[in-house]
Order: structure tokens, then sequence, then C-alpha cells
């Protein structure tokens, strides 16, 4: 079953995606196997042995009926992670062109990027792969036509307003504009997922040199974070 | 402690299970056997856990040595299965012998299994022994890959069934999804007119269709959000080519998606030889419903389909081999191995 708080992505339903996805989690409903939310929506996976949909939509009505989700408070225990990262070179090789359809030039495109923190609006997709946004409007690029076949781990994308890190090696049509030492997912780890959905990343430029230096020999490439309040 | 080894290995082997639940949220979609329905019935078969690990063989090869006496089951795409030289009956469960040494090859393509008493002990990630290799957890067998046994408390073997028909194609049946209104009515009927086949290029995530005539894609430049997929779920990608979703698909997608095949249904589609004919029919929700309760009652029953496995001694190349490597019904029963003939 699906809770869709609109079609279009903004921040009142983005918000309403993430609070009601946590009251559904905590209601623990009998019968409901996961649920996930996206970037303005709830699914919700049942166990048809167990209840049944109309059963179902009773108690999410409720839940729904709580409060107005999108003037809910966002998740608790959020994290604000300074993240370094490296803008162009061949490790974020896209940069002069997504700047170019942003109308930037590369140099104030990546003072865009770093400028403020950016809120983690998803996970999904691969595990652990967050979703950053809103940049300003200039940044509403298309994704390219074709698909990029690889970028790493670690890897930094845009489009659509979003900033997305890749916690998988993987094809995307997303630009590539610059490289992050984060490993966004690990599986060995106790707590396996790096980022929660209300975290925020600020970006610190830094160059190809430092950037290395940090991947080889710093935890979480030099990440930090500090908590929200 | 028991264990298997890999003598020979082609690519598309994996440990697999019924998966995890619980980390859709974070972008770990469940995983898990491509046919779940395979898995109950190795578990019926050898009269344990359906969350028993066992091997997952995509249209592969493989020779493997056991350590120890073990009860296997084989379930799913049919395989020559040779034990010792001697030809194992598929859909089955059998008794082999420490040191039994094992072959399959493939027939006809699809996901076939094999499981062992007391499942496949990997340790645990994340809660399910199953490969995830989208999400790189786990890996591919190879040559010289070494598995460990769980113990096995049971003594039964020598069990066949005739399974679930879905190893030729056939209709698929889907429920509409939140976009299906978004294709013209035209659109739909087409596609449930249509006869489609597996493009050859597929893997745990996704299987294109092939089809002769025109696309599927909705030709209004709609952009939709992306909000979460599930296995079954069939996207209509940029060209107009439906892709169905399998069970190691991407928590997320923004392509519409013009219906969700059942649950039960998938196995029709994984286990389609590559030439088979599939088509898609709309069900109600109401019937979706219906169909996978009764299906779930099935699956809870197999067990009482089980019967000896009997064969054609004429057909039997070496029947000592035979007796050594496979039980009747329950292999301390001597009564019954007395009558097998």
């Amino acid at each position: 079953m699906l809770i869709r708080f609109g079609t279009e992505l903004t921040e009142a339903a983005n918000r309403a995606a993430l609070a009601c996805h946590a009251a559904i989690e905590a209601a623990a409903i009998p019968g409901v196997e996961e649920s996930a939310a996206s970037l303005t929506s709830v699914y919700v996976r049942f166990a048809l042995m167990r209840t049944d949909h109309s059963a179902l939509r009773i108690v999410l009505e409720q839940i729904l009926a709580q409060q107005d989700w999108s003037q809910a408070s966002l998740p608790q225990g959020r994290r604000l992670w300074h993240v370094p990262a490296v803008f162009g070179t061949e490790l974020g090789p896209q940069l002069a062109e997504a700047a170019a359809l942003a109308s930037l030039a590369p140099e104030d495109a990546i003072a865009a990027l770093c400028a403020q923190p950016l809120r983690v609006q998803t996970i999904g997709f691969a595990p652990g792969q967050p979703y950053l946004g809103q940049l300003p409007s200039a940044w509403d690029i298309p994704r390219q036509t074709g698909l990029t076949p690889r970028v790493p781990q670690g890897a930094l994308a845009v489009a659509i307003r979003q900033v997305v890190l890749f916690s998988v090696s993987t094809p995307t049509g997303w630009r590539h504009v610059g490289q992050t030492a984060l490993r966004l997912f690990r599986p060995d780890h106790p707590d396996p997922f790096l980022l929660r959905p209300g975290d925020e990343v600020l970006f610190r430029p830094v160059t190809r040199d430092a950037f290395e230096t940090l991947r080889a020999t710093a935890p979480d490439g030099g990440a930090t974070s500090e908590r929200l309040r | 402690m028991a264990e298997v080894i890999f003598h020979r290995a082609g690519p598309g082997i994996t440990v697999q299970d019924l998966g995890r639940t619980g980390y859709l949220a974070q972008g770990l979609s469940r995983g898990g056997a491509a046919d779940r329905l395979a898995l109950h019935e190795g578990a019926t078969l050898l009269g344990q856990d359906p969350h028993c690990a066992a091997l997952e063989i995509a249209g592969s090869f493989l020779s493997l040595e056991l350590t120890a006496p073990r009860r296997i089951a084989l379930t799913g795409a049919p395989m020559q299965a040779v034990c010792d030289g001697a030809a194992l009956v598929w859909h089955a469960s059998h008794a082999l012998p420490a040191g039994a040494r094992l072959d399959l090859s493939p027939r006809t393509g699809g996901y076939s299994y094999l499981h062992f008493g007391g499942g496949i002990d990997l340790p645990p990630l994340l809660g399910a022994r199953a490969a995830h290799l989208a999400a790189g957890l786990g890996q591919m067998i190879k040559a010289g890959t070494r598995l460990p046994l769980g113990h096995d408390p049971g003594h039964c073997s020598g069990q066949t069934f005739t399974p679930l028909a879905r190893f030729d194609g056939g209709l698929l049946r889907m429920v509409a999804t939140p976009q299906t209104r978004l294709f013209p009515k035209a659109i739909c009927a087409r596609f449930t007119q249509t006869q489609f086949r597996k493009d050859a290029r597929a893997n745990r995530m996704g299987q294109k269709l092939l089809w002769d005539g025109a696309g599927f894609g909705l030709d209004t430049g709609l952009q939709i959000l992306s909000d979460t997929i599930v296995p079954g779920d069939i996207q209509i990608t940029g060209d107009g080519a439906p892709f169905v979703l399998l069970s190691e698909c991407q928590t997320t997608g923004g392509y519409p998606r013009i219906g969700t095949v059942l649950p039960c249904d998938l196995g029709r589609l994984v286990q389609a030889p590559p030439e088979a004919a599939l088509h898609f029919t709309f069900v109600s929700l109401q019937e979706a419903v219906q169909i996978e309760r009764t299906e779930a009652a099935r699956r809870e029953t197999l067990g009482k389909s089980l019967r000896p496995l009997l064969r054609d001694p004429h057909d039997m190349a070496d029947l000592l081999a035979y007796q050594l490597i496979s039980g009747v019904t329950c292999g301390d029963d001597l009564e019954s191995e007395r009558s097998w003939f």
C-alpha cells in the first residue's frame, strides 16, 4: 500500500513522508512486513495471510489523521555531516558540463554546491544511497539521456536540484561532478548505513592531493558529524 | 564440519534464501531466491525450514564434492544431475554418501536449486545468508569455494512431487499500479494482447522483455517522481520496452509502471525458457488477493503431495549406484528400502 503526500518534490511533502514513515514504523502494525519512505511517499508491505487492504487502510488512516504531517518535525537524532569532496579533475569529470547547464563558472558551481548544508531527503535505490537537496533552481538540470557506464563508490553527482552520493559502483544518468571517500553502506558494521533521512551534509572542497591523503588515512574519508538540534 | 567443495563452477551460482526483510527504507531490497517457491519445495522435500540457505544456479554448471553423507534436494528448473556416474531425478530428494561427487549441467535455463539437509551454514549478514550482488553482499561461487553445511537432523529422502507448472512461459497475472491510469487504454489493451519473450540479457535485478511491434511508452514526456519499486513491477523504460523487476531490484524508480506481476506468478517469468511465449493479463486487487492466498495455502500443504521416488529399473544405468546414493522413503526405514522394487 502506498501513501503519497505529493506528486512533486516539496519540502512539506518530503517532511510529511519522513515523519509519517517514522510513525508507521513506531506503530508496529500487525501484519506489516516492512515500510519505506521515498521522496514524497510511504510504501507499506504487508502479509496477506495476516491482514488485508481494508484493515490496513483503517489503521493507516488513523495514523494520517493524528496530525498535519506536512508540519511535522524532522526525524529525531539528526546529524550534520562535514564531508570533504574533490570537485572536477578526473575524479569529477562532468563538473564543467554540469556547471554550464546551471549557467555557472566551474568555481562558482563548486561554491554553490558547498554553500549550505543539504538535507538527506530520502535513502534509496541502492543501500545507504542518499538523495540530498534541495539545490537552488539554477540546478534544475536534466539527467543525461545516455548513461555513464560506471561511477565509483562515493561519487557525487547532480541533477534535478539534487545531489546523489553513490553507495555502490553503478551506471547512472546523473552527472558526475565530484568524489567523496564516504562508505555509505558498511555491511559488517554495527550501524551499516552511514546516513539517515533528515541528516544534513555540508561539502568542503579539498584539493585532489588532500583528498587522496584523507581517503587513504582518515576514517570515513575525513568526514565528521555533529548532532543537530 | 560437513562441507561442500566446488571443483567446477560456471557463472551465476550463489547462495540464496528468502532474503532480508526490513532494510527497504535504507535502500536494500529484500533479494533472496529468484524462484521463491523452489525454496519452499526444497524445504518440504527435506522436511526443514524454508529459510535454510540453498544454492541457486542460473543456467550454469557445477561439480561438487561432499565431505560427509548428506541429504540433498533438487528443485526449480530441471538440470542434468549425475552423482558418481548415476543420473539423479530432479524435483526429488536423495541421500548421498560422504565423498560423493555431484555434477549438474544445464538443460533449459532458468533458475535451479540445490538444497542440503541442514542448509548452507554461512554466517548470516544483516539477517540472511543470501548473496545480494547488486548491494555487494556475498559473492558468486567459484571453483575452489568451500561452503559449510549445517547440522542435518532429518533422515527422509527419496521423495518426489509434481511441481507447480511454471517452466514453459504462459500467462502472467498483474494488478494495476498507481501509474497504470497514466497509460492510454489502447496501450494497456495492446500490452495484454502482445506476445512477449525474454531478452537473453537478464540478471537477478530485472528481466527485459522482447516483442514485435510498437513500444508501450508514454508519449507525454511525463516526469514521474521516484518512489518505492518492488519485484514484479513492470517498468516501461524510455525506449518503450517493458522491464520486469526481480528479487535484487533497486528500491526506488521513476519509470512509469504499467502493472505489477503477482508474486506467485513471478516464478513463471523467471523460469520461462528463452523462446517461450509470455502474455499478461490484468486481474482486480480482490482477485489477486484471493489468488495469492490460495497459492500460500497450497504451499503450506506441499508436504502432503510428496510420494516415494519410484523408477523403472530398465531406465537405470547402474542399479547399485542408485541404491547407494538414494533412499526410497525414509533413509533409516529398512522395510521401505526392501520394498523398493
